[in-house]
């Protein structure tokens, strides 16, 4: 689905461009964008060594550990295929605490470890397994508490009240989290077939 | 906002301290997991090559105007403020894109109007899917996503429907 998507976007972007006549700044965003990919790796990178050393240290004190005990009722729930106490399940809760504190910087080099443990556990290595979808399908939802880049920009634009779109954000972002979720048990249908 | 400013200094501090207090080696640890970050680093390049071309080109082809007039019509008919579908288009595919747009909406239409509002909630109530789902699966090597897109895509649908609704309900139009 992916391929279709990215070729569809691209028709389009080329489509819309020659009837527009934007082909000059379609052609110099193709050459900017690729580049801006390696800055945005680059900024990545110290982030991704940070919280992966942090989350290391966390580990050998056995604090991983501890967290993934205390969000076992939940993820035995939306993954019972990982086993509890694996380096995947540690992971995967390190990167739903993130998540839930707002930390986004630290959300995502802490799914991305886990995204390296579950491919270790799964059978059909070019396929994602189905921890892997409902993991990655619920990090495509948003699972913070307090959006903070949203409060700042809603503060600079001089709002009386940046965080009173709290309980709004909450219910949007339960309901589309639910939708996913729901959505994720309903197409997994049979076990996939490998290539 | 003076929580997050204190959490990851904290965070930091207290790993470290704990780490030496139970006996860890902790710069020792710590480089490890970094070597491990960044081969993780190095995995998810190509991925975000490919994702990010394609992104700004779609987004400098003025194709968001043209799906904008498109879907207007049908976003008036269901209460759906026809400002924010640029927002609500853009969001899934560019988190940069979508942090401009609302900067945008709020300068604008006021931050505390129904727009303003809106805009708010379905950039902070969704995430940007394209991104996740190639950082992610690029991390692991895989390249059958299977359902991801599918669901991650109608969470994003209702993530905006919802917003203009949650908004309505709870502060007023």
């Amino acid at each position: 689905m992916m391929n279709g998507i990215l070729t569809a976007l691209l028709i389009f972007s080329v489509v819309t461009a020659a009837f527009t006549g934007r082909m000059e700044a379609l052609s110099a965003a193709a050459l900017s964008g690729c580049g801006e990919a390696v800055t945005l790796v680059i900024t990545l990178t110290g982030m991704l060594c940070l919280w992966s050393g942090l989350m290391e240290i966390a580990r050998r004190c056995r604090l991983t550990e501890a967290l993934a005990r205390l969000l076992r009722p939940l993820t035995r729930w939306l993954f019972p295929t990982v086993p509890q106490g694996s380096p995947a399940m540690q992971a995967i809760c390190m990167n739903l605490s993130a998540n839930l504190l707002g930390l986004g910087n630290a959300a995502t080099p802490l799914g991305l470890a886990a995204m390296r443990e579950l491919q270790k556990l799964n059978p059909h290595k070019a396929a994602a397994s189905n921890a892997m979808v409902t993991f990655v399908a619920m990090n495509t939802a948003s699972l913070q508490l307090i959006p903070t880049t949203c409060a700042v920009l809603r503060q600079q634009a001089g709002s009386a009240a940046p965080m009173e779109i709290l309980p709004a954000v909450w219910l949007t972002g339960l309901s589309s989290l639910a939708v996913v979720l729901l959505l994720d048990r309903l197409l997994r249908g049979k076990p996939h077939r490998p290539e | 906002m003076s929580f997050s400013a204190w959490l990851i200094p904290l965070l930091i501090t207290g790993l470290f301290s704990w780490g030496l207090c139970s006996g860890v080696d902790v710069f020792d640890c710590f480089l490890q997991g970094a070597k491990e970050g960044l081969k993780t680093a190095a995995s998810i390049t190509p991925a975000l090559v490919c994702l990010l071309t394609v992104v700004t080109m779609f987004r400098h082809s003025g194709t968001l105007d043209v799906l904008t007039g498109f879907l207007r019509p049908m976003a008036q008919l269901i209460g759906f403020p026809a400002e924010v579908l640029p927002l609500a288009l853009l969001r899934p595919v560019s988190g940069s894109g979508g942090t401009a747009l609302l900067h945008q909406l709020l300068e604008e239409y006021g931050p505390d109007s129904f727009i303003g509002r809106g805009g708010s909630v379905l950039a902070a109530a969704s995430e940007t899917t394209f991104y996740a789902i190639a950082v992610y699966y690029g991390a692991a090597g895989i390249r059958r996503t299977r359902h991801t897109l599918a669901a991650a895509l109608t969470g994003d649908l209702t993530a905006a429907l919802v917003s203009a609704l949650a908004v309505s309900l709870l502060l007023g139009r």
